[in-house]
């Protein structure tokens, strides 16, 4: 299939990137748009897909950091494992949370309100709280380069944990889309009463999205931790964050396979695009992704996949 | 802990609570006429309390006196707001309404961010230390005024509601959208009235919390988490209830900040919300759109 | 034998008396007629059997269970399928796509479920259709679809609501036989219908509500002679009456 043979050539060039060039600057850039593309990927499960719009993720982000990074520091646990403990924190406080939203239908902008007032109930829990850090957050202490604990010394490394990374997710997602709970979530996004006739109990299938949104974006919180080898209350739970995770998938497109890959390919390129610009003013990079949001929402809704699908490319896809 | 603190504490947590209050009515009065959650709202607020802060120190306005520049201008930026940005997405559907207002935050609040700088100001007038005494309590001056103009500015927002053909208009069509316009009430007009007002509010608790709090670009959310609080648990689109949770929220959280110390207090409010969520959900779907 | 019995079932919106002591029974393999004028509270009684909305008194119970004032995704577990009025389709989805979400009802695997769609979109007439986008649909076979989806849930009773008003006359025709076809498949049915031409011929036994009470429930030979519900809704002349 040329289909098939398109995305092997893809994933074999995005393999030979770090081989082929050197330079640490482009395989960051590439990295950090893998990495975002991850957690877009990440709500787009809860957001898109079951149509939940959560603006509070950064809630199981911090979680994800903050427990591979406390588990290391505190135990000497490595982060390789301490990841899925974060990822399992963070889907039990997303059974919590959305427990509390879902039991009574709570749903649109309510719904992304509670979500964000629980992500602050963290962040302001993680300034609080000195055996976490305080303000300062954690510094992932550095063992040079040491593979079992998640450190390494050539950061093209990072690249192929995350591109590894992505290259699960996407197949995971892929498949969820093609499932029964893929389909329920969907169902249950387009049209709840509708669901619920036809068998489909909102809450469960709301509970198994947020669980698998929290703990895909867990993962994704606890890489950036031990990359960055740094975690701090506003840069884990804080709004911006929560901003930063949605947003590619909103501008690719919520609620398919390839719009958070997009969306993070779109703003990366934006990204390097207004690098001399942006480096000179702060803020000027946000500025310039709310100008984007707004346009987005007026000319692209459904994001640049579902432009190009009301432009005909890929109408038989979903038959 | 004295009985002394503990009421001084709950003195200001009721000044403070006004502004909540203030800040929320204009959230609360802009989801209940166009039934869009306005996340700039935080930013309107910085937008003003940086030209108050500006009016002072560079012609000399007290920030009080200012009002009456900002608040007419607050309300046309509004209004001019509502028609470019909101009016075009009104019938999108409700995730598209909440982006765009994201959007416009992230802008607005960047905006700053690249003119002022992320350094956070502090405007000193000659009563920013000034207190009032009340019984056994001392009231802070300026925190008394901002409470007194945030009441007196709920009240003229109330009668105007009540008895003006336009505050008529503005719930008429809070009450149904496409009724109002069948009864040929110019919708779209109202919607960026109600957007204008809505603005006014905001930038007049923005105002007045200028003597005593500090100006910096993302000074608003701070504000505005918390009158998300507020509107979610007093009903969102509720006047009284916009009123009524402002006070309780600004009590609890400057009860709550004597027994937790620094920013834990704000858990306090969280915590409320929570709490609300679990044992009064129709409380908080108090305004639930069919 | 009862596969559905409706005991005194009553429902009150603010100071209307939607449902009113209301009792009904549907036999196995039966299809049961439910009509009345606009707001007589058919559609009230549907919601109420399915779990959409709580009635204040009385009971509804499935070939003996009880079910009343269980949520409709367990109803529609135990076997009870409804169809909404208002078309509600998946928009995003393809047709075989929205049936199978009828579909994953009784299997969890999207192959078993696919074929399972493909076999009702062939019972309902709507194989070619199947990779269409749902909101391409003209409004006679979302109604189609609607039926469909509710039939991939592989109920036992199926609640059709007004499936048929609004369709062209050969459209209506089709839906009676589909209709038919899924009686003999071994589904009992209830209809609301105003079309009268489409439900007398399709219907064994009629019921009919008006303000909220069951006023007659009997064969449409005897319905049409029933001297309350001629007062009460057909009119005089009644033979092929639509409205």
């Amino acid at each position: 299939m040329p289909r098939t043979a398109a995305w092997l050539a893809l994933l074999a060039a995005a393999a030979m990137v770090p081989l082929v060039i050197r330079s640490e600057y482009v395989i960051g850039t590439l990295t950090l748009m893998y990495f975002f593309a991850f957690v877009g990927q990440g709500w787009n499960i809860l957001g898109g897909y079951a149509g939940q719009f959560s603006f509070g993720h950064a809630l199981f982000f911090g979680i994800g950091a903050y427990t591979s990074s406390l588990c290391f520091l505190k135990l000497g646990l490595t982060p390789w494992v301490g990841m899925w403990l974060g990822a399992a924190v963070a889907v039990g406080v997303g059974l919590v949370t959305g427990h509390l939203s879902f039991r009574y239908g709570l749903r649109g902008a309510y719904f992304a309100l509670v979500m964000l007032a629980f992500a602050e109930i963290f962040r302001v829990a993680a300034t609080n709280w000195d055996f976490v850090g305080g303000s300062f957050g954690i510094l992932v202490p550095l063992q040079g380069h040491a593979p079992r604990l998640f450190q390494f010394g050539d950061k093209r490394y990072f690249y192929y944990v995350i591109l590894a990374m992505l290259l699960a997710l996407t197949w995971a997602v892929a498949r969820l889309e093609r499932s029964r709970l893929g389909y329920q979530m969907i169902a249950i996004r387009e049209n709840e009463a509708a669901a619920d006739a036809l068998g489909i109990n909102p809450y469960r299938v709301k509970l198994a999205a947020m669980a698998l949104s929290a703990a895909v974006t867990a993962l994704g919180g606890a890489f950036y931790a031990q990359y960055f080898s740094y975690i701090d209350p506003a840069i884990g739970f804080g709004p911006a964050n929560s901003i930063e995770i949605l947003l590619r998938p909103i501008i690719g497109g919520a609620g398919t396979l390839w719009g958070p890959l997009l969306g993070a390919l779109l703003l990366g390129l934006l990204g390097e695009g207004t690098r001399g610009l942006v480096k000179s003013y702060a803020g000027l990079h946000l500025m310039l992704y709310g100008v984007i949001l707004m346009g987005a929402v007026v000319f692209l809704p459904r994001g640049v996949m579902g432009a190009l699908r009301s432009l005909g490319v890929g109408a038989a896809e979903r038959a | 802990m004295t009985a002394e603190v503990v009421l001084s504490s709950l003195a200001n947590g009721i000044m403070l609570g006004g502004l909540y209050a203030l800040v929320a009515l204009g959230l609360t009065l802009i989801f209940g006429v166009m039934k869009v959650i306005n996340f700039a709202h935080g930013s309107l607020m910085m937008l003003a309390m940086y030209a108050t802060f500006w009016l002072a120190t560079t012609a000399g306005l007290d920030p009080y006196l200012s009002l009456l520049l900002t608040l007419p201008a607050a309300f046309a930026f509004g209004y001019a707001i509502q028609r470019a940005v909101i009016a075009p997405v009104l019938r999108a559907p409700e995730h598209n309404q909440l982006l765009m207002t994201l959007g416009l935050a992230l802008f607005l609040d960047n905006l700053a961010l690249v003119v002022f700088t992320a350094d956070p100001r502090t405007l000193l007038v000659a009563y920013s230390q000034t207190t009032v005494p009340l019984g056994p309590v001392r009231l802070n001056l300026p925190r008394l005024l901002a409470f007194g103009g945030a009441l007196l500015i709920s009240g003229l927002l109330w009668l105007f509601l009540k008895t003006t053909d336009l505050g008529r208009a503005l719930r008429a069509s809070s009450e149904e959208r496409d009724g109002a316009a069948l009864c040929g009430i110019p919708v779209g007009r109202v919607h960026a009235m109600a957007f204008g007002i809505g603005t006014a509010c905001v930038a007049a608790a923005g105002g007045m919390a200028v003597p005593f709090f500090y100006v910096s670009p993302e000074v608003g959310n701070t504000f505005v988490i918390t009158a998300f609080v507020v509107v979610v648990l007093g009903g969102l689109g509720s006047f009284p209830g916009a009123l009524v949770g402002g006070l309780l929220v600004g009590v609890v959280e400057s009860l709550g900040g004597l027994i937790f110390h620094g920013s834990l207090a704000q858990i306090g409010i969280f915590a409320l919300f929570v709490a609300v969520l679990l044992v009064r959900p129709a409380g908080l779907l108090g305004a639930r759109h069919a | 034998m009862t596969l559905i019995e409706v005991r005194s079932l009553s429902k009150r919106f603010g100071g209307l008396q939607a449902l009113s002591e209301v009792s009904l029974s549907l036999a196995q393999g039966e299809i049961l007629g439910l009509i009345g004028p606009n707001g007589a509270g058919k559609t009230t009684l549907f919601a109420a059997v399915t779990g959409f909305v709580r009635p204040d008194g009385g009971s509804v119970r499935l070939d003996g269970q009880e079910i009343t004032g269980l949520p409709p995704h367990a109803i529609c577990r135990r076997g009870l399928a409804r169809t909404f009025q208002l078309v509600q389709p998946f928009p995003e989805l393809s047709v075989v796509e929205n049936v199978m979400v009828g579909a994953f009802n009784r299997t969890r695997s999207a192959a078993v479920a696919r074929r399972r769609a493909l076999e009702v979109l062939a019972l309902t007439r709507l194989a070619p259709l199947a990779g269409r986008p749902a909101h391409a649909l003209s409004i006679g076979l979302r109604k189609r679809l609607e039926l469909a989806r509710a039939l991939a849930t592989e109920p036992r009773v199926l609640l059709l609501d007004e499936v048929m008003s609004g369709l062209t006359p050969t459209e209506v025709d089709e839906t009676v036989e589909v209709i038919r076809g899924i009686r003999e498949a071994g589904v009992s049915i209830i209809v609301i219908e105003h079309v009268m031409a489409a439900v007398m011929g399709l219907s064994d036994r009629i019921a009919v509500l008006h303000h909220g009470e069951l006023i007659a429930a009997a064969t449409p030979a005897e319905i049409v002679q029933d001297r309350r519900v001629i007062d009460a809704y057909l009119g005089e002349p009644l033979a092929g009456k639509r409205e």
